[in-house]
């Protein structure tokens, strides 16, 4: 029992050293960003490789899950004659959850460990060390591109995740299960907000869970062990730290901006 | 290079294609309609009961949209809600002795405010205030005064 | 830029009351250290004595716990970060593995520094590209990918990005090690011939005795964290330590023991020892 709570002891308190760590990294990152956005090829660059090529996973998942609402929410309507509120259950849970939870979750998966990956493996071979020795700031040139990269991809992934499922919500609802396309899209456009349901959930949801994953991806990689394992466990850790973080906060924002606790 | 070219382009157009998402999102899927109109005329109704009545609830002529409203608050002397209405411009012809009603969209629906035209000679503009207004039907109020009747017509 | 050049005696790198731990041990007691300008100086000393740390405290990787390091009229261990980043542009290091981007081409690589620091044109920064690449002897392999070179070619090209802004002191941190014996004489003439050519100072880490004693003017041989013994190749085979002559000429026994302390041999087969 006493094991036990060591333990939690210890955890606890590499939890807040590494929350301290990492917040105080995004600074250091922060004030590196109007000088890294000077060399604006670099960052360009690294859009392209987060962003642009994370686009067929988001817009293939995206598709599948407005599907898959609608199907659901089809069958449920269904029992209480209400399938007119189709496009209005498809459109909110994409729109509130799902489209900035699922893109943040798949980003975390894909872009985050290349990031992490990318930037320990410079570290182990001594790429870092290199630059640092011919006078060359690693984290503007390096980091500080990633972060700037991954922060204003996931915002733009969420938008194209959340059109494309919407779009294939109504695909399923109105030409598969056969919903009346004006009931479809006038009920939504009635019952979604555009300042609660597009600018506070898919806009600032997106926006703090792009600089979270791509903060914590960086910072893994650059703090990783220059050996093997070292790059591999930073890998883990960055899909793992970035899902819980998204998640925590999607329910913080949520509480913040909609509801109260 | 061809291939920096290449990923500049593509880059682009992620960005455009992210936009363009967005665009889509704001003006397809939501009521945008809201907040885009920005010129009319502003009257006021007082009520006894708003019910469920919300700002930027629709304000309907024979169930065609005519405005929003745009606040309500309290009035502190006679304890009734005030209502401020954004009527468009083009419908300024409204009989200044038109009557609001505050009804339900549906059986559970959202509120909104239904204006049933007077036959007053003068019109509606800024700053009038509509006299006839019925208030929100509480569904509580509804069920006591079922029941109520249902109790004495029992007992007959 | 300044440049404190010290008249009384010209060394480029003062090192005086070194010291630095790591945990419990010392690596470095009271060092001292001074290169002179010009010569290659070579820093030799057994496995994991800290030569490759006592460079990256040369060159401000590492700070010391105490001591003064000047490099160039300057206190390495006290400069701001910006001042630092100004005195690296006037060093090239050398790392053991290269230390290459593996993204991009021999070219780029090369051109590296030149784009970070400098705003040349495109055709002016060719030049020097390949006149840095053809004095390594790697002109060819410009357009090659760091992955596609040998090891001994990979160093070659690091050296060429190390020398392309023209610096003052360059460091080598084992240059000859895993190297075949045709690479290992080309970076032995390398070292010597840019050295003399381009006015450099050279500072060489290494336990390759053999290869050290051809390219170096002055070795320092450093053990337990201090100087053992300092001089030219010839003196040091013949100095007075016999510890210093067994390290020189790569004897198996001698002040240093072939065997690692145990228990009596006989007592142990015979199980009356533990092992």
């Amino acid at each position: 029992m006493r094991f036990l709570l060591h333990e939690i002891y210890y955890i606890a308190l590499d939890f807040l050293q590494g929350m301290g760590a990492s917040f105080l990294f995004l600074l250091r990152l922060l004030s590196y960003t109007p000088k890294a956005l000077l060399r604006w090829r670099i960052v360009w660059l690294q859009i392209y490789s987060v962003g642009a090529m994370s686009l067929v996973l988001i817009m293939v998942s995206g598709l599948f899950i407005g599907m898959v609402m609608a199907l659901e929410s089809y069958h449920v309507l269904v029992k209480f004659a209400a399938t007119a509120a189709l496009g209005t259950g498809v459109a909110l849970s994409i729109l509130r959850e799902l489209g900035p939870v699922v893109t943040a979750l798949l980003f975390a998966g894909r872009a985050g460990t290349a990031l992490t990956s990318e930037i320990g493996l410079m570290r182990a071979t001594e790429q870092l060390a290199g630059m640092e020795m011919m006078a060359v700031n690693p984290i503007r040139r390096i980091v500080v591109p990633r972060f700037i990269a991954g922060a204003v991809s996931v915002p733009l992934l969420t938008m194209i995740f959340c059109a494309i499922a919407i779009l294939g919500g109504f695909y399923v609802g109105v030409d598969l299960m056969g919903v009346d396309q004006g009931a479809f899209w006038s009920q939504m456009r009635v019952n979604v907000d555009l300042v609660d349901d597009v600018l506070k959930s898919v806009v600032i949801k997106s926006i703090v869970f792009g600089v979270a994953i791509s903060l914590i991806a960086v910072y893994e990689g650059y703090y990783s062990l220059p050996t093997a394992e070292g790059v591999s466990q930073a890998t883990t850790r960055t899909v793992v730290n970035s899902s819980l973080a998204v998640l925590a906060l999607d329910y913080l924002l949520t509480a913040l901006l909609f509801h109260g606790v | 290079m061809r291939q920096t070219r290449t990923i500049e382009i593509s880059t682009g157009l992620f960005i455009i294609l992210g936009f363009a998402s967005l665009f889509f999102l704001a003006t397809q899927t939501t009521n945008i309609r809201a907040y885009s109109d920005t010129s009319g005329f502003i009257v006021t109704a007082s009520f006894t009961n708003v019910g469920g009545l919300k700002v930027r609830a629709p304000v309907t002529m024979a169930g065609v949209n005519v405005g929003r409203v745009t606040e309500i608050h309290l009035d502190p002397v006679t304890f009734n809600a005030i209502v401020s209405i954004q009527i468009s411009q083009q419908f300024n012809q409204i009989p200044d002795d038109s009557s609001a009603s505050i009804l339900t969209s549906g059986l559970l629906g959202e509120q909104y405010i239904g204006i049933s035209p007077g036959g007053s000679e003068t019109f509606l503009k800024n700053s009038s205030k509509i006299q006839f207004t019925q208030s929100a039907i509480i569904l509580e109020n509804l069920i006591g005064q079922f029941l109520f009747n249902k109790a004495s017509s029992g007992s007959k | 830029m300044m440049t404190e050049v010290n008249k009384d005696n010209d060394n480029v790198v003062e090192i005086s009351g070194l010291k630095y731990r790591v945990g419990n041990k010392a690596i470095f007691d009271r060092l001292k250290i001074s290169i002179l300008r010009g010569k290659i100086t070579a820093i030799m000393g057994p496995s994991g004595t800290g030569k490759t740390t006592l460079l990256r405290i040369m060159t401000g990787q590492v700070l010391p716990d105490r001591g003064r390091v000047i490099v160039d009229g300057k206190n390495v261990a006290r400069l701001a970060t910006d001042e630092l980043y100004e005195l690296r542009t006037q060093m090239g290091f050398l790392f053991q593995n290269g230390a290459l981007f593996t993204d991009s081409t021999v070219y780029e690589n090369v051109a590296f520094p030149l784009r970070e620091h400098t705003h040349l044109p495109e055709s002016l920064i060719r030049h020097i590209v390949l006149m840095k690449l053809q004095a390594v002897g790697l002109r060819g392999a410009a357009d090659m990918m760091p992955t596609e070179l040998s090891g001994g070619m990979a160093r070659r090209v690091a050296l060429a990005r190390a020398i392309v802004l023209d610096p003052k002191i360059i460091f080598y941190d084992e240059p000859f090690t895993g190297l075949d014996p045709i690479s290992m004489g080309v970076i032995v003439r390398l070292i010597r011939t840019l050295n003399d050519s381009l006015g450099l100072t050279s500072i060489v880490v290494s336990h390759d005795v053999e290869e050290v004693s051809a390219v170096s003017d002055h070795s320092y041989l450093i053990s337990d964290g201090k100087v053992v013994a300092y001089g030219t190749p010839e003196e040091l085979v013949h100095n007075k330590s016999a510890w210093v002559r067994q390290f020189m000429k790569g004897l198996a026994d001698g002040p240093v023991p072939f065997h690692y302390p145990a228990p009596d041999y006989a007592s142990q087969l015979l199980g009356e020892e533990p092992a």
